[in-house]
């Protein structure tokens, strides 16, 4: 018996009622948006629930959508139950001068540095976290580089004069 | 002339000290890459290890920010360099998956065999490397040939060697001129004669299998919990292959098994990416023959019809308004993708390659991640070398096929 996206749903609504905030699905892939404090609660739900068994973390990440007043942040996960092949996405939003999650690593090791890299590029302050620092950029960077707020270089501007790479 | 008997005044203390700081890396002849260990070490026995990756971070995520989808292609060949071409078809794959293109068999034939070769190249560099790590530099060498071989076949399809940026969204640049089915054709009769060696030379040496066997292990539910995948999860003996479990790029037109070893070592995960190379070559003939199959106008087929992003012919850019326009927009980049959020994952060499794209409908992504398979199995690095050898942990790094490239995307 493979696992449908309405039985998940029901599951889901279920269990936690109005803290899952919105589904939708994109592409084949069921999505879900859950209050942003029960991102624990519900990851758990779904791995030791028998009849989901969502026991695969396939990856955390972040997003800045710098438009969404007061939810700012989203962190994404994606999981899969492997078993029936289905996966599954989880989005939460937190605010920007407030990004405290839960941490994942009590229930998948492998969470550990998907989020230290979700920290370094959004500054997610996941909290539990045994080790959270720095996973790719230099541990004195004082800011967030996938923030919106920093753009890449114009590419165009001739102000420079670096006579190594000739631009 | 006599010598002159000089008492050594060591520090105070420090004859008490019982474990030795040991730095590997960051760039170490062993580690095949840059990543950097640092040791707490018990005579030879480590006892603790901490990594630190990020060396070679290029900042790919925020590059793809900019960029239009046909330009991100050369962000993805630097992921996993072994096997640039995967993760080029994995991103095209993504973009045709988000943009709904719908490519035609020949060209999912093609580039299954190209998807099959690199993976063989990708296996075949890891396993060498073991091999030279524990002390058997000829198979290495004997064996680069045919990877040789394989990148004169990319070179005959894309003109490139290492960092491919093969195909484009829809399929690929120019249909495979005669001479790439001539090398492909060469390869299929002459590897599997150097492999068969390859693996006379090593899997029943007492000597290999002595260092490899029982190092290195991680168990089935600990590699799950990790977020293992592809060969390194196999080994460990869950038969998770996302080329059976979704198949995309018709991979469900052919007959192959998945390898799974039981116990996770070294051995195992040599074992298993031996037998993917043997699945893989039985693929490739498939494919080959399917190709070869098409006659008459489809056997010109290699690309989809989707005039708005995939670059029209050159003498049509020349002679037609349309072709004109079409090439404007696809070169400049012009092009407003759909809005939309898509995860789509191909069987890299090393695991799940996956791709988390969110597009505002503008002419670049808003949002690109790459699951990158290496940078996640690297974190039980420390788990798995707890209590071996230094010259097991060497190993066992260059067995879990790491990537640096990838790892730090």
């Amino acid at each position: 018996m493979s696992i449908t996206h309405d039985f998940i749903q029901e599951k889901l609504n279920n269990q936690f009622g109005d803290k899952i905030l919105n589904w939708e699905e994109s592409y084949g892939m069921l999505s879900a948006t859950i209050q942003h404090d029960h991102n624990l609660k519900v990851l758990t739900f779904l791995h030791d629930e028998p009849s989901l068994g969502f026991q695969f973390l396939t990856d955390i990440t972040g997003v800045h959508y710098p438009e969404r007043k007061g939810e700012e942040i989203a962190v994404v996960y994606h999981v899969h139950n492997l078993k029936e092949n289905v996966r599954l996405r989880l989005k939460i939003f937190v605010p920007i001068e407030k990004p405290d999650v839960y941490t994942a690593t009590g229930l998948f090791s492998g969470a550990n540095w998907m989020e230290r890299e979700t920290y370094d590029f959004f500054g997610v302050n996941f909290i539990g976290h045994p080790d959270l620092r720095r996973v790719l950029n230099v541990d004195e960077m004082d800011y967030f580089p996938l923030r919106k707020e920093y753009p890449l270089e114009d590419q165009t501007r001739i102000d420079k004069d670096d006579e190594m790479f000739g631009r | 002339m006599t010598a002159e008997q000089v008492n050594i005044n060591l520090p105070e203390g420090s004859i008490e000290k019982k474990t030795t700081r040991l730095n590997l890396g960051p760039t170490h002849p062993a580690t095949h890459g840059v990543f950097q260990n640092i040791l707490e070490m018990d005579g030879e026995r480590i006892i603790k290890a901490e990594s630190t990756v990020g060396y070679i971070h290029r900042a790919f995520e925020k590059l793809a920010e900019r960029r239009p989808l046909y330009q991100i292609t050369t962000l993805t060949d630097r992921l996993n360099y072994c096997s640039a071409p995967l993760n080029n078809m994995g991103w095209h794959l993504t973009c045709e998956k988000l943009l709904g293109v719908k490519t035609p068999k020949r060209v999912d034939y093609l580039r299954v065999i190209i998807m099959e070769l690199s993976r063989i190249s990708d296996h075949l560099i890891c396993n060498s490397i073991v091999g030279v790590d524990t002390g058997a530099y000829t198979g290495f060498l004997y064996v680069m040939q045919y990877r040789e071989l394989i990148y004169e076949i990319y070179e005959e399809v894309c003109g490139s060697r290492l960092t491919t940026n093969m195909g484009r969204i829809g399929g690929f640049e120019r249909n495979f001129s005669n001479t790439a089915f001539q090398k492909i054709e060469k390869f299929l009769e002459e590897f599997p004669i150097v492999w068969k060696e390859f693996e006379n030379l090593f899997n029943r040496n007492r000597i290999f299998i002595e260092r490899t066997a029982g190092t290195g292990a991680i168990s089935a539910e600990r590699a799950l919990n990790y977020g293992f995948t592809g060969p390194n999860l196999r080994a460990a003996g869950v038969d998770y292959d996302v080329r059976v479990h979704t198949p995309y790029s018709s991979y469900e037109d052919f007959d192959f098994i998945i390898p799974v070893g039981k116990t996770g070592d070294n051995y195992d995960r040599f074992m298993v990416r031996n037998e993917e190379i043997w699945q893989s070559l039985s693929i490739i003939r498939q494919a080959y023959e399917k190709v070869q199959a098409f006659k008459g106008a489809e056997a010109d087929v290699y690309h989809a019809d989707s005039p708005e992003y995939y670059l029209p012919a050159k003498a049509d850019v020349y002679t037609k308004m349309e072709a004109l326009i079409y090439h404007f927009k696809i070169v400049m980049g012009e092009t407003d993708i759909p809005v939309g959020e898509v995860y789509n994952c191909i069987e890299g060499g090393n695991g799940e390659l996956g791709f988390y794209l969110i597009s505002d409908g503008g002419r670049s992504p808003f949002r690109l991640h790459f699951r990158r398979p290496c940078f996640i199995y690297y974190q039980a690095y420390p788990e798995i070398i707890k209590d071996t050898m230094l010259s097991d942990a060497v190993v066992t790094l260059s067995s879990l096929n790491l990537i640096a490239g990838e790892m730090d995307a």
